[in-house]
């Protein structure tokens, strides 16, 4: 399996401002990402995330360490590096000014893809990306959930081998984030590597074949998904779905360390007389892992990013 | 590489002229304004109005080549798009040269206007074409790059415009364009040598009197020397956000 990343002993060091001590935002870190797969790199607000992609991405200066991508050394073969990699930031920040049309054709003119390619090529990048309609809207006019897929878009436009996708359905409704998500699925059928950071365990558990836990510039964790789940000492819990006096359903969920029967007994034992609508048992999440390894409450992750009770973990 | 950069630079302009310059607001603007100070000095001593042609063309190269110059990269780095530039397999030196190159094909085209219609008021009799050539595309040089130095050593767009505003305005009034720096007092002579505009003037006016080449040769290297330092100025700058 070929390695499309490499990174040793990658560290980053802002220095301090207005007396402040220097910040170690990346830590000496270290991981392999393999060719065609969608590598998950999670972490609360101000772990070190996308201070990893800047420095991947060429952004940012490493302060100590090593990477290469795609077999190139960042350090020596950057702008052939650059060349062969989308990067998809956190923002979306194409051309307020430009048409989506002409924001895909600028992409693909910084990338020297052949002038004869260049208007089949955006079309059928708006085509995929359910865009074509939008096709002469100025971007500043596209809606949030356009906006995030245009700018995945102009990432793809010079068919690079591997993307970086930072926090790409952060802010997004629910429709929309499930959109982009089916499209990010559809790159890995395509062959493309993706480095993806999210906030949402979800959506990495859902879209990620490997992931990596980073908490203050540190990697806790990095397995897949089913691999972090048999590391963690919690193993299923049952959860119960009651009729509640008002009509709402109430759950409650109990963890069966003496075994399902005992659990599903404990929960009977709780119901005062309501009715039962379901019985599940659970695995652990990514969410329950998180939590073990990090000590944090996943919660933590949306509230820092002011997302909290946003919806869009869904789909 | 060095394809890969000049493809870059090449399109950065483009868009930047199709995204930005090419607006009607920035047409009017570049062309009236510096018509509208001519004209009030015209209308003070309208003896000899051809003398005013060379400041007149300076004025709208500095005010056409800087004036969204001096906005647009702060403004794309506010926005993030910026960023995309920085991503792209092109150097510095090429990304900012490219965002040079737009400055100065906007300010030029704007100045052909203006020379256009002072050829066909006052003639061509005289006129060094050459020097006027050199001293057109110098001046867009000179003024763009700090346009560029001032766009990049700033973080807000608000700060651009006073600091733009804060080096054109004295320039304005120090650089030879309404009053000969023969008639300023010392000290301000001394000043005037500190600013590209004094030279732009001068190998302006050199143009337009049939001048030699050793009265227009130091204003032209002078304007060299201001392109390559305020260029140099701004890839510094803009490399050092970047760490």
């Amino acid at each position: 399996m070929n390695e499309i990343i490499q990174v040793e002993s990658l560290t980053k060091i802002y220095p301090g401002e207005k007396g402040r001590p220097p910040l170690r935002a990346v830590d000496g870190i270290d991981f392999t990402v393999h060719e065609g797969e969608v590598f998950g790199f999670l972490g609360p607000n101000g772990a070190g995330k996308t201070s990893t992609i800047r420095m991947l991405t060429g952004l940012s200066r490493p302060t100590s360490g090593k990477a290469r991508l795609l077999g190139l050394d960042l350090g020596k073969e950057l702008p052939r590096i650059k060349k062969r990699v989308g990067v998809v930031p956190e923002a979306s920040n194409l051309y307020d000014e430009l048409t989506a049309f002409d924001n895909l054709v600028f992409a693909m003119q910084l990338y020297g893809v052949p002038r004869a390619e260049r208007k089949a090529r955006a079309e059928a990048l708006l085509e995929r990306f359910r865009l074509s309609e939008k096709r002469d809207t100025p971007f500043a006019k596209l809606s949030r959930g356009m906006k995030r897929a245009l700018t995945i878009a102009a990432a793809l436009a010079h068919r690079p081998p591997l993307v970086f996708l930072d926090e790409p359905t952060t802010g997004l409704d629910v429709m929309s984030a499930r959109n982009l998500r089916g499209m990010i699925a559809g790159l890995r059928e395509e062959g493309v590597t993706v480095f993806l950071t999210t906030h949402y365990l979800e959506e990495a558990e859902r879209l990620c074949d490997r992931v990596a836990i980073i908490v203050k510039g540190r990697i806790v964790a990095l397995d897949t998904v089913a691999g972090l789940r048999s590391g963690v000492q919690r193993k299923t819990i049952v959860e119960m779905t009651l009729s509640g006096a008002d009509g709402q359903a109430e759950k409650k969920r109990v963890d069966c360390d003496d075994g399902v029967e005992s659990a599903v007994q404990r929960l009977l034992n709780e119901t005062e007389g309501r009715r039962v609508l379901s019985v599940d048992t659970l695995r652990p999440s990514l969410e329950d892992i998180f939590v073990q390894l990090t000590g944090l409450s996943a919660e933590v992750m949306l509230v820092e990013k002011g997302m909290k009770g946003g919806g869009n973990a869904g789909g | 590489m060095l394809v890969d950069d000049l493809r870059g630079m090449f399109y950065i302009a483009l868009k930047d002229l199709k995204a930005y310059y090419f607006k009607p607001p920035n047409i009017s603007w570049g062309i009236l304004f510096p018509f509208a100070f001519i004209l009030a000095f015209a209308i003070r001593d309208p003896s000899d109005l051809r003398s005013l042609v060379p400041g007149l063309l300076a004025l709208t190269v500095l005010f056409g080549t800087s004036s969204m110059e001096a906005i647009v990269i702060v403004f794309e780095r506010r926005t993030g798009a910026l960023e995309r530039l920085l991503l792209a397999p092109l150097r510095l030196p090429a990304l900012l040269a490219g965002k040079l190159l737009g400055g100065m094909t906007f300010g030029l085209t704007v100045t052909l206007v203006v020379l256009m219609v002072s050829l066909a008021i006052f003639g061509s009799s005289g006129t060094n074409w050459l020097i006027l050539l050199l001293a057109l595309l110098l001046s867009a040089t000179a003024f763009s790059a700090l346009g560029a130095f001032v766009s990049v050593a700033v973080r807000e767009v608000f700060e651009a415009q006073t600091l733009a505003n804060f080096i054109r305005f004295p320039m304005m009034f120090l650089g030879g364009v309404f009053v000969p720096l023969s008639s300023m007092p010392g000290r301000l002579q001394v000043l005037a040598r500190f600013l590209p505009l004094t030279y732009s003037v001068e190998a302006l006016r050199a143009a337009f009197s049939g001048g030699s080449w050793s009265t227009a040769a130091l204003d032209l290297g002078a304007l060299l020397v201001f392109s390559v330092v305020l260029f140099s100025l701004a890839v510094y700058t803009l490399a050092r956000h970047i760490e």
